[in-house]
């Protein structure tokens, strides 16, 4: 057997891995903003798409265990390949090599990867665990007006915004180079694969931007509707006791 | 255009594989270059005004001098075999530099390519890789009846741009990663993609993979700057090709190996 090259071992099967997951994870965030746009729709649809998520263990942990593996390999194998790829070429070049081709995106991805794992440890602890009140009380009964209250404050408006348009570079060409990477390649698609990438990073830093921004000029999140998401869950809690 | 043009000539000089190396100035070496000369030709002229002076000649590789052998290579102004699109050094004319402009010219860089002397580097690595790949079954005795094996054009035209590589390296010397995907997937899918070459397919590209990456070359981060700095412009889609093979022969038994 000629199995040395297995995936993990060789730089395209590592690559794969990397893309495989990135594009599970990219997968999780176009639902994710997907769920989270029937913030439009009113507390009361916000708050009970929410408790039907938590209500349903299988997909609830499901997703959890998924996403978590696929963040640990996304990581794990992007930092082996980066650190080969930093190890490649010990002298560098004295003029600096021109960029012919490369984009901003492209480039930027050892940057935007470990700034994103730190929005994604902060986004976690801010609204999942153990929640953090920025702006008032968190109740874990209401995340409507958790993220109402807290998306008020400029700055935590500001880092989610900042946060999501590097995510929108990431996935730009993450989504293309997954792609490429397992060798998901046609002549007849390519131009389509491109702009699909673009067009999906696209929604998703657009959607994701959109939401502090509908907070703040109170597009989301008026005050009636603030102080309605707050009676509705003392109605339930009242109801439950 | 004036006949002749004046350059502010930077060249890396290095002595030898130890040698820390620097730029020269021989910008008083580079005066009157005419504008017919290929790059190859100006080194030339300034190395024979160097030997007069006494100096040692810039040392640096050549052998056709059409653009067909690859044995040229130097990265100029940053760019590996310099701006013209699809063109290697020895067929990049002064014309198409302005008079007085500033050349720099550099080794190409790559942890797998060791500089030897000043622009000369050890490509020798890309020899290991095309040894892996072992060998193809074909007949080798009297010549074959012509379309014995039907082939169609669209098929044997994707093989032949594959195999316009000519192993020079710049891809890897344009790659942020110093990897050498290009050429091993250009060398893996001028094989691979005839029907001479699909018993040994999936062998063979795991043993050139795998010595690609014991060579020390990088991984591909699809920037796709070998593309652009190919001189004969193969594209990266060989590379999602290899990537494709690559899985295939790692996930499935089709080269006859259990995983």
């Amino acid at each position: 057997m000629q199995g040395v090259l297995t995936l993990t071992r060789s730089t395209i099967g590592q690559k794969a891995i990397v893309a495989v997951t990135g594009v599970i994870l990219f997968g999780f965030v176009i639902g994710h903003l997907t769920g989270n746009l029937i913030l439009l729709a009113g507390p009361e649809a916000y708050n009970a798409y929410a408790a039907a998520l938590k209500g349903n263990a299988p997909l609830l942990w499901g997703t959890r265990i998924t996403l978590l593996t696929s963040v640990i390999l996304h990581i794990v194998f992007t930092m082996q390949l980066a650190k080969r790829n930093a190890s490649a070429r010990p002298n560098a070049y004295q003029k600096p090599r021109k960029d012919l081709v490369t984009t901003y995106a492209a480039r930027s991805m050892v940057l935007t990867g470990p700034l994103l794992a730190a929005f994604i440890a902060f986004h976690l602890a801010h609204f999942t665990v153990p929640g953090i009140g920025i702006n008032g009380v968190f109740d874990p009964h209401n995340p409507y007006a958790n993220l109402v209250q807290d998306f008020r404050v400029w700055y935590v408006s500001a880092i989610y915004i900042f946060a999501n348009i590097l995510l929108g570079l990431h996935l730009w060409h993450g989504g293309w180079s997954a792609a490429q990477s397992i060798g998901a390649q046609h002549p007849k698609y390519d131009a389509l694969k491109m702009r699909l990438a673009a067009g999906l990073a696209l929604f998703v830093a657009c959607g994701n931007v959109f939401i502090p921004i509908a907070v703040q000029t109170h597009i989301i999140g008026s005050s009636e509707q603030l102080a309605e998401s707050r009676a509705l869950v003392a109605a339930e809690q009242a109801e439950e006791e | 255009m004036s006949e002749t043009i004046d350059l502010k000539l930077h060249v890396w000089r290095q002595s030898g594989p130890k040698d820390k190396g620097a730029f020269a100035d021989y910008s008083k070496h580079a005066k009157g270059i005419s504008t017919h000369a290929s790059f190859l030709e100006m080194l030339d002229v300034v190395n024979e005004r160097l030997v007069a002076e006494g100096e040692a000649p810039i040392a640096f590789d050549h052998d056709c001098r059409e653009g067909i052998c690859g044995m040229c290579g130097a990265v100029i102004n940053g760019v590996p075999h310099g701006h013209r699109k699809q063109t290697t050094t020895c067929q990049l004319h002064m014309r198409e530099f302005q008079n007085n402009a500033e050349v720099y010219v550099e080794p190409f860089r790559a942890g797998s390519f060791p500089i030897i002397q000043d622009l000369v580097v050890d490509r020798s690595s890309f020899d290991t890789i095309i040894q892996a790949g072992g060998y193809v079954s074909v007949r080798t005795g009297s010549a074959p009846d012509a379309n014995e094996i039907p082939i169609p054009k669209q098929i044997s035209d994707r093989a032949m741009d594959a195999a316009q590589c000519i192993g020079c390296g710049a891809c890897v010397a344009a790659c942020p990663n110093a990897s050498a995907s290009l050429f091993l997937s250009a060398k893996l899918a001028h094989l691979n993609l005839l029907p001479q070459g699909q018993p040994e397919r999936y062998r063979r590209t795991r043993q050139m993979v795998l010595a690609h990456d014991q060579a020390g070359f990088g991984g591909c981060t699809n920037h796709r700057e070998c593309e652009a700095a190919c001189p004969k412009g193969i594209s990266t889609d060989f590379i999602a090709r290899m990537n494709r093979d690559v899985l295939v022969a790692s996930l499935t038994d089709k080269d006859g190996e259990l995983i």
